[in-house]
């Protein structure tokens, strides 16, 4: 039997060295792809100014220097921008939390009228592309005193996470049984209490990659951003207008500092999604 | 303590009527088994006594209350779910105390209850553990725990044990059993096992398309179906029906002719016995064995009445063969005679 059974299971291992070899062969392609060019623009943003036309390239960062970056860091606005940028990303995750996680709840929990449609008409709202909505919603901002602010947008970023917002929480709180809730109320919360004691704490890890996705959508956001502010303006929207009038070590400098906080958000943020999608659960 | 009512309870889900107007009454300190197979509403007539359903006619109550529209909270009651439902996010420990900080207790007895509880499941050891660690076993602990410690006077279980494996399972129902002599908690108990309904119920109330059709003690439904639903129901293998006709106070079959309920003459009858009250050897049924298999503790035959089979328990060290030409006798008293138009028992005129 051994012998008969041991090609077999030769065939079956080699196939998973195949398998694995493939795994992280396209693992690590996909990880050169974004980590070559990161790598690169922080290795010209700490380099002195002059290594920036050097050609061929070190590739390790041999005259480590961090002029490049101070001077973009103090350069006028830049600071100011950092902050806004900041408070309007987090103030997307909020506001855009605050409306998607309950619909999504809801999409989850109930059956409704007009549930499906209602789930289709929340993506519908992707289809505009921004361009042509800029004018319009700067006429009305202007109309409303929201241009030129950060509440104004907080408002527009919100708008374009929340259908995403919508549709993860509607995953994540399908993936908490219904039957947890249930027997909270049985052991004595009301129906909020049951949400708010259990569904909510086990739906954390998605919420969190919500809100990895609110905070770097709003962080990269450009166009709107650009449109709707003159002074109070994002860090991207920053870089964007003086971009044709800086030098080149600068827009390298700028690009790795609008890096840095994603980079940082979805590390702390990470492990939660690990909860969410790996063999946590 | 309490009582638990249905009175009329009706629950529509669209188009389909999920209970139609079901009466029960479960006494003081009852195990009340509800049995029936899936879709047959007893789930929803569980959900509906915790609140978790509203009803849409008719009342529910608990001891002297009417609890019909109050939210689950307030009904006082305690629930184990199927999927246990015990809170991933929290310690065995808080998951034990979670009904006791609802409900306000102080601290030190919510401390010294949780330790009972863990005590009486045996969960000591597991206090400090997240349900992600414990067996399927250990969790269904944890889920009764909670239940029981909160002091509710009515336990609702939904079938708690169906997501055990055999062994464990056999093994848990001793202990519910054993748990509910202690407690002594008004009980009601879904399950589609119907072994596990005769071994743990006072008394079971068999359910078929949102119907009640029977409710007395295991013993009753064993022996007394009131209907050929019923009888086929419970009982593994289940009850044998075998056709006849009434004719002068006889049933007259296929080839055999017994002594039936009298005032039926012509009616249809079908003869309800059940595989182990048929004796092999001497008796007025002739039949031939087509399968014979030894299962140990008893041999069980099938054998073909003239054109219908029969179930037939015989003793573990039977010597029959397939094939052989047997007699049997059912046993008068057990035999269970019904209608056979309306699937219902005849009553016997007494």
């Amino acid at each position: 039997m051994n012998a008969a059974t041991a090609p077999v299971r030769r065939a079956r291992s080699r196939g998973f060295v195949i398998d694995k070899v493939l795994l992280y062969g396209a693992a690590g392609l996909l990880a050169l792809w974004t980590l070559v060019p990161i790598y690169l623009i922080a290795l010209a943003a700490f380099s002195e100014r002059s290594a920036i036309s050097e050609y061929p390239k070190p590739l390790l960062p041999t005259r480590f220097s961090t002029d490049t970056m101070s001077f973009f860091v103090n350069s006028t606005g830049v600071l100011s921008s950092v902050r806004n940028s900041i408070i309007v990303a987090l103030g997307t995750i909020v506001v855009a939390l605050l409306i998607g996680a309950p619909a999504g709840y809801a999409l989850a929990r109930f059956r409704f009228p007009g549930r499906d449609s209602f789930q289709l008409a929340v993506l519908i709202s992707k289809m505009f592309p921004i361009a042509i909505l800029s004018i319009p919603l700067a006429v009305t901002f202007i109309g409303l005193g929201l241009y030129d602010t950060l509440q104004g947008v907080i408002i527009i970023h919100s708008a374009m996470v929340v259908p995403f917002v919508v549709i993860v929480t509607a995953g994540v709180f399908q993936g908490v049984s219904r039957e947890l809730e249930e027997a909270a109320q049985t052991l004595g919360t009301s129906r909020i209490g049951a949400f708010l004691r259990v569904a909510l704490p086990l739906a954390l890890p998605g919420l969190a990659a919500a809100a990895i996705f609110a905070f770097v959508t709003s962080w990269n956001e450009v166009f709107a951003a650009t449109i709707l502010t003159v002074r109070n303006t994002t860090l991207p929207a920053q870089v964007l207008a003086s971009l044709n009038s800086s030098p080149l070590y600068f827009r390298f400098a700028g690009g790795f500092f609008l890096i840095i906080p994603s980079v940082f958000f979805i590390f702390f943020m990470r492990k939660y999604l690990f909860n969410l999608w790996g063999p946590g659960r | 303590m309490a009582s638990v009512g249905f009175e009329s309870v009706r629950k529509i889900y669209g188009k389909t009527t999920a209970l139609r107007d079901v009466d029960l009454l479960v006494a003081d300190g009852e195990f009340m088994v509800l049995l029936g197979p899936s879709g047959c509403g007893k789930t929803t007539l569980l959900r509906c006594l915790a609140g978790l359903e509203q009803i849409d006619g008719g009342a529910v109550r608990i001891g002297e209350r009417d609890v019909s529209d109050l939210a689950p909270r307030h009904r006082n009651i305690a629930m184990v779910f199927q999927s246990y439902a015990v809170f991933p996010h929290m310690k065995v420990y808080d998951n034990i105390a979670f009904g006791l900080r609802m409900r306000k207790k102080p601290k030190d007895e919510i401390q010294r209850r949780v330790r009972e509880g863990a005590e009486l499941l045996q969960l000591e050891p597991f206090l400090d553990r997240y349900p992600g660690q414990l067996s399927g076993g250990q969790r269904q602990r944890v889920a009764v725990a909670r239940a029981i410690v909160t002091d509710s006077p009515v336990l609702l279980m939904d079938e708690p044990l169906s997501n055990l494996d055999a062994l464990l399972r056999l093994h848990a129902r001793a202990e519910l059993k054993r748990l509910h002599g202690e407690v002594k908690r008004t009980t009601v108990y879904v399950t589609h096992d119907q072994i596990e309904a005769l071994s743990m119920g006072d008394r079971i109330a068999v359910m078929k398309d949102g119907e009640i059709v029977q409710v007395d003690t295991p013993g009753v439904i064993y022996d007394r179906p009131a209907s050929v639903f019923v009888g086929s129901f419970i009982g593994s293998p289940p009850m044998n029906f075998l056709r006849c006709v009434a004719r002068n106070g006889t049933a007259v079959g296929e080839g055999f002719e017994l002594p039936g309920p009298a005032g039926m003459d012509g009616k249809k009858l079908l003869m309800g016995i059940r595989p182990e009250s048929i004796r092999v050897g001497e008796g007025p049924l002739s039949a031939r064995v087509v399968v014979v298999e030894p299962l140990g503790s008893h041999t069980l035959l099938t054998a073909r009445v003239g054109s219908e089979l029969l179930k037939i328990v015989d003793s573990p060290d039977s010597r029959i063969r397939a094939d052989e030409e047997i007699r049997l006798a059912p046993e008068p008293h057990k035999i269970r005679w019904m209608n056979a138009e309306s699937g219902m028992a005849v009553q016997a005129p007494s």
